[in-house]
């Protein structure tokens, strides 16, 4: 009962620290603060920090109308106004919210941007998600081209490539939005918060190592993912989210205990799973309880790593800021070639004791969804555990379809009992 | 040669899914290697200058029974990649040395990625293109990537490759260019000459064939077509766009003329003419290639249109240059670039008064007639009223 | 004595298999799955049980040494049974539909109406019961509807009524009937099958007696189930306790491979999805794929396309192998079906070659789903409802041929009951208390819920 109070402080701490920051950005114009729209991959927080620029980011903004249940209606909207139905509907909830009066999820309008930070990385979506922003806000855009790693690696010169982008054309541009001048001191700050905030992330995210894990990778992953990925990255309110986080994940640890759903306490870890590509929004809950309701345990995802991928030892360096978040942007998970991707699942399900994976593949994202039924067969040849494939999508309501995922999900639950039942008795 | 004769030809390569072409070249060349690329864009010059042939790749079309290709996509993926990787794992692909995946989605980008994972022996690069336009900066990066490949390819053709070479190239693939471009005028001045499916044919037989021989094809083509008398139709005058990557049906193409519109422009086999004939072949090479690429006014979905640019402007100039009277907005399904596009040049043409329709295909739509019906209704409204 | 039961309920049909003590197949149940899963499954399982009866008049009529005689004579008792059950449920949709009819006005005459079509088609089961008889479907709803349907359009008018009055009326009632379970007449209805049977026989007295003697002592013997294991694509609604829920992917396998033991690669086509599944030499699973969201190229396409060309689902396959050459289709979407066909008709493409295209679309997607299973590992064991059909099957031939070369390819008369076989296999195993680690996880883990 202790540990649960304790959890939830830091699920309250979070709560406060976004309802906080919009309420800020609600302020924003009366307090003549600027507003940067950008992505969570490869986003600049503390670039944007060190400016006092406040952020607003559209994929979360689209995955909370998800789960407020507002995306379908937003979605629709957009098709009306002529958006194919094939195309990503992240971008169609986003501009259907904007047509419906750009409200937040707290009640508050959003205040519209004053630059658009494309930080162009692992989607290519993103591209024209701004060019159709860029149509209906009177504000400059800024290309941050990120190379993707085609051959596996980041190279010196796309380090260098982006990290010239930022010198000479985003700083110049939001020194001349903010009249301010870039204080270098203080994005060394702000980085070396960040790295701080990362090695606690990294020991939570690691912590489900432990058997049982004390806490759910994917479904309880993207709480604990939250502020480092979105407006907090660099804040002191971060660092304080993220050692609350870190001791109570010791805490149970230490008391053996499995990680906490919304029924409470999962009682007995039966499965323990790899998961690759991101949640559905939509049926969040419903979806999450597939999986508690087996006693399946997600021990590590892909998906907590689309806005870096810290647990392969990256953390902001101060001592030399531009390069650090350009590698920041390169390393990030959706910017990571298929053989690679390949491997990090396969080294997860082995590192974690996972009994197999599970593909979530959703419809709105390409970037990560072509090639995942490839990914799936070379990640089962390479670490031998069974994979399991499913699909839905990110906010279309209409494609989730709950009775064909749970029965795909009690298959593959039910044959990884059986292979596991099959190793005893031999 | 008569013109049948060169469609026909065209028509030969264009079936053949088996690439023999690339097989009676290599005999012919027994140095040589070849390397294959898929849309939209990459510098073939580079491939050429290497020793190799460079092949486009830019699916399987409608005759193809897909097998293994299914097994790799999801339903809501684009059909490309999926003939694409039937040719793969066929066997019909092997004669490639290696092959180049551009930038032109995150479907094709995984593209690569998967033919890693299949092909682990050949060479497969993922071509990366600038979207910042600033020669010092996209510009330097866009030309030690150029660098980076020429090296790479140096290695698979077991060769160096000196500037005059590349500068050969450079002026070999200008000529290609404009030549396909002087095709494209024709046809865009006296449509009637040059019909749709043999514009498309000619110029696709540049995607297999090396660079010389598909010139000399253009040029013999040129001088006989303004031979051939053909009947005049009343027929409105459409450009096509949205059809950068996978390639519609050959039927769809005619089934647009039968239905009663003049292709004047489109955005087919984009490769052969984007760039035009603008590269310089007098400096140095790679900085040739890379200014072009960034200096270029062509837009294309997958080309990011910076603040300075403005969306759609690129098109609307071309309906006026072509003399299109509408624009048909063909897509493959689940395109995102062409897709996420669309609104955004739609607006453009409203703003400028140009009529326009929109359907979607895949490269074996089989079911023509909604296309048909549609393309027909378009013609109509524009021939009775001017615009649609 | 004790017995097993599996039920396998899928989106159009469900199935039941009954087990003995030693594993052997007692018997098998079918009827279209309804809206109320309770009965569907209750109605297979008592087709099921009817089904054992006479495999255990067979064993009994062997061990009183008239096994030669079973073979023939059970067919004939067989037909009589269910001649026996039909008329039984020809009389209750008769009282149903006076009863549902009673607002009708009295000018219009109902009941002279519903006795002059209910006598018809009394009269014309004794017919389609006959000795060697067969139908095109055993589904009464089926058998009884379609003539209903010509039957009242004749002589509505006669009686003052609408075509469409009786029409609907029959719509009502029969719901009723299909979903009222009754065994209480069970042994009566066998018993005069049996007195009828024998006596039209043709044996001797002496014969007939012994017959009598052995199949009476079988009739109320009670078949006791000591388990029952559910699956299929609407299991979770059955009403059977947590621990006796398998999925379908588990019971296919197991079921395929306790068919054909050889078997390393099933292929399950069935109404709404298809399934690829690997087993190991166990029969366990150890890698499987279903179709995904959009249901091209399941068995439903089929039905599409049979009511597009306005015949019956099975005679499709026959129609397909007529064909001259195959016609290239590159859809299966279910949703186009009906215009992709109209449109090739329209381009004077033959019907057969048409057809024989379709089939070798719908493989194709199953071939690409094999692919993504893991292949098409040697034995390969096709099933469900889709493998009755012989185009298809044709067509799955030559793409395993060309794709995988040279495979050992097992269909079973019986394979639309595979998953109820595995079910079944599953209930026994846990009757006897065999280590069942799946049963033991569903049981602590609560997998449905």
């Amino acid at each position: 009962m202790s540990t649960k109070v304790v959890k939830e402080e830091s699920m309250v701490k979070q709560k406060e620290m976004i309802a906080d920051h919009f309420k800020k950005l609600a302020r924003a114009k009366e307090e003549g603060k600027k507003v940067v729209y950008t992505f969570v991959p490869g986003n600049l927080t503390e670039l944007l920090l060190a400016f006092d620029c406040l952020t607003v980011h559209p994929e979360i903004n689209a995955l909370q109308s998800g789960m407020r249940k507002k995306s379908g209606e937003y979605i629709a909207e957009a098709e009306r106004a002529g958006h194919s139905e094939d195309v990503c509907t992240y971008v169609k909830c986003d501009i259907g919210m904007l047509m419906k009066g750009n409200i937040g999820p707290t009640g508050e309008q959003l205040p519209e941007p004053d630059l658009l930070l494309l930080s162009y990385t692992g989607c290519y979506t993103f591209m024209k998600w701004f060019e159709l922003l860029r149509e209906r806000y009177d504000c400059p855009t800024v290309m941050l081209q990120v190379p993707y790693q085609g051959d596996g690696e980041i190279t010196p010169k796309m380090v260098e490539y982006v990290s010239r982008q930022l010198r000479e054309v985003l700083v110049p541009k939001l020194e001349e939005i903010t009249g301010k001048q870039l204080d270098e001191a203080r994005l060394q700050e702000l980085l070396a918060s960040s790295a701080r905030s990362e090695e606690n992330l990294v020991h939570v995210l690691e912590s489900a190592k432990n058997r049982p894990s004390p806490i759910d990778a994917y479904f309880g992953g993207v709480y604990y993912i939250g502020p480092l990925f979105t407006a907090f990255r660099g804040t002191p309110a971060a660092e304080e989210y993220y050692r609350m986080a870190a001791e109570e994940v010791d805490q149970r640890v230490a008391l053996g205990l499995g990680p906490v759903t919304p029924e409470g306490q999962l009682e007995n870890e039966r499965f323990r799973l790899v998961t690759e590509g991101p949640p559905n929004w939509t049926h969040f809950r419903e979806f999450w309880k597939m999986f508690y309701d087996a006693g399946a345990v997600v021990v590590a995802s892909t998906y907590t790593k689309v806005g870096g991928t810290y647990d392969r030892g990256f953390r902001h360096d101060p001592s030399r800021p531009f390069e650090t978040l350009a590698e920041y942007c390169l390393g990030c998970y959706t910017n990571l070639n298929l053989p690679d991707r390949v491997n990090m699942i396969a080294d997860y399900v082995r590192d974690y004791h996972a009994d197999g994976f599970l593909i979530n593949s959703v419809k709105s994202c390409n970037s990560f969804s072509a090639g995942q039924l490839v990914i799936l067969r070379h990640v089962e040849e390479k670490c031998g555990k069974p994979g399991a494939f499913i699909e839905s999508d990110l906010v279309d309501p209409r494609y989730f379809s709950p009775s064909n995922i749970k029965n795909r999900l009690e298959s593959y639950f039910q044959m990884l009992a059986q292979r596991k039942g099959q190793k005893v008795t031999a | 040669m008569t013109l049948t004769d060169i469609i026909e030809r065209c028509q030969a390569l264009y079936d053949d899914l088996d690439f023999g072409y690339v097989d009676e070249w290599k005999a012919r060349n027994p140095e040589g290697k070849a390397v294959g690329y898929l849309p939209t864009y990459v510098p073939r010059e580079l491939i050429w200058a290497a020793g190799c042939l460079p092949v486009g790749i830019v699916g399987g079309g409608d005759q193809l029974e897909i097998v293994k290709g299914d097994a790799c996509f999801q339903s809501y993926i684009c059909h490309l990649p999926r003939s694409v990787v039937e040719l793969g794992l066929s066997g019909r692909l092997d004669a490639l040395d290696g092959m180049l995946f551009p930038a032109t989605c995150d479907v094709i980008r995984n593209l690569s990625g998967i033919w890693k994972l299949y092909f682990p022996d050949k060479y497969v690069k993922y071509f990366d293109v600038p979207h910042n336009y600033d020669s010092r900066i996209g510009g330097e990066f866009y030309e030690d990537h150029l660098h980076e490949i020429l090296a790479e390819l140096e290695q698979l053709g077991g060769r160096k490759v000196s500037d005059d070479e590349l500068r050969a190239a450079i002026r070999l693939y200008n000529e290609n260019r404009r030549l396909a471009g002087e095709v494209y005028e024709l046809r865009a001045k006296e449509p009637w000459r040059v019909p749709a499916t043999d514009c498309y044919l000619l110029v696709r037989a540049g995607l297999i064939l090396s660079p010389d021989e598909h010139c000399a094809m253009l040029r013999e083509y040129l001088e006989l077509v303004k031979l051939e008398d053909r009947p005049l139709r009343d027929n409105a005058r459409v450009l096509v766009v949205g059809a950068f990557c996978e390639q519609p049906p050959l039927d769809l193409v005619r089934a647009l003329e039968f239905a009663g519109c003049y292709v004047v422009e489109d955005d087919f086999l984009l490769i052969n003419r984007w760039l035009g004939d603008t590269v310089d072949a007098t400096g140095e090479p790679i900085h040739a290639l890379s200014e072009a690429y960034l200096k270029t006014p062509a837009e294309t979905s997958s080309r990011y249109v910076d603040d300075d640019g403005r969306k759609g402007r690129y098109l609307v100039d071309l309906v006026r240059k072509s003399g299109a009277e509408g624009v048909v907005f063909a897509a493959p399904s689940f395109c995102d670039p062409a897709l996420l596009d669309r609104p955004m040049l739609q607006a453009a043409l409203d703003a400028a008064g140009i009529g326009h329709t929109a359907f979607k295909y895949s490269e074996n739509t089989g079911q023509l007639q909604p296309i048909r019906e549609q393309a027909g209704t378009f013609a109509d409204t524009i021939k009775l009223w001017g615009t649609a | 004595m004790k017995c097993y039961v599996g039920i396998d309920l899928g989106s159009t049909t469900t199935k039941a298999v009954v087990l003995d003590e030693d594993g052997g197949i007692l018997g098998r149940g079918i009827t279209n799955s309804r809206s109320n899963y309770d009965v569907a499954c209750e109605v297979a399982r008592n087709e099921a049980f009817i089904d054992a009866r006479f495999q255990l008049f067979e064993r009994e009529l062997s061990a009183v040494g008239l096994g030669q005689l079973a073979q023939g004579f059970l067919d004939d008792l067989r037909q009589a049974f269910r001649l026996e059950q039909h008329l039984a449920e020809l009389g209750e949709l008769h009282e149903t539909c006076a009863i549902n009819g009673r607002n009708f006005s009295k000018e219009k005459r109902l009941d002279a109406a519903l006795a002059q079509i209910f006598g018809t088609l009394a009269e014309e089961a004794r017919d389609l019961f006959g000795p060697g008889t067969e139908r095109r479907s055993d589904f009464f709803r089926d058998i009884a509807g379609s003539r209903y349907m010509s039957l009242s359009e004749e002589i509505a008018g006669d009686y003052g009524f609408e075509f469409e009055e009786l029409l609907g009326l029959y719509d009502k009632s029969i719901i009723t009937v299909e979903n009222h379970v009754s065994d209480i007449e069970f042994q009566d209805q066998l018993g005069r099958a049996v007195e009828h049977t024998v006596e039209t026989a043709g044996l001797i007295d002496e014969e007939q007696k012994r017959i009598k003697d052995a199949l009476h002592s079988v009739i109320p013997r009670r078949l006791l189930p000591v388990v029952s294991v559910g699956t299929g694509y609407g299991r979770a609604r059955l009403p059977f306790p947590k621990e006796h829920i398998r999925s379908e992917i588990l019971c296919h396998g197991l079921g395929a491979h306790a068919t054909f033991p050889g078997t390393c690669t099933v292929l399950d086509i069935g109404g709404q999805d298809t399934k690829a599944i690997q087993v190991d030499p166990e029969g366990i699973v150890t890698s499987f794929q279903m179709n995904d969201r959009c249901a091209a190229g399941c068995g439903r396409y089929l039905g599409y396309i049979a009511d597009e060309m306005n015949v019956g689902l099975h005679e499709l396959g026959p129609m397909a192998m007529k064909a001259t050459r195959s016609v290239r289709i590159n859809s299966t979407c279910t949703v186009f079906a009906g215009a992709e066909l109209r449109d090739r008709l329209a381009l004077g493409q033959k019907r057969e070659d048409i057809l024989a295209g379709l089939h070798r679309a719908i493989m194709l997607r199953a071939m690409s789903l094999l692919a993504r299973s893991g292949g098409v590992e040697e034995e390969f064991t096709f099933t469900g409802g889709v493998a009755k059909n012989e185009a298809a099957v044709a067509a799955l031939r030559e793409l395993i041929q060309e794709n995988y070369g040279e495979r050992t390819i097992n269909i079973s008369a019986n394979s639309i009951y595979t998953g109820a076989l595995g079910a079944a296999i599953f209930a026994r195993r846990s009757g006897r208390g065999e280590v069942d680690h799946v049963g033991a996880t569903a049981l602590e883990g609560g997998l449905v819920g």
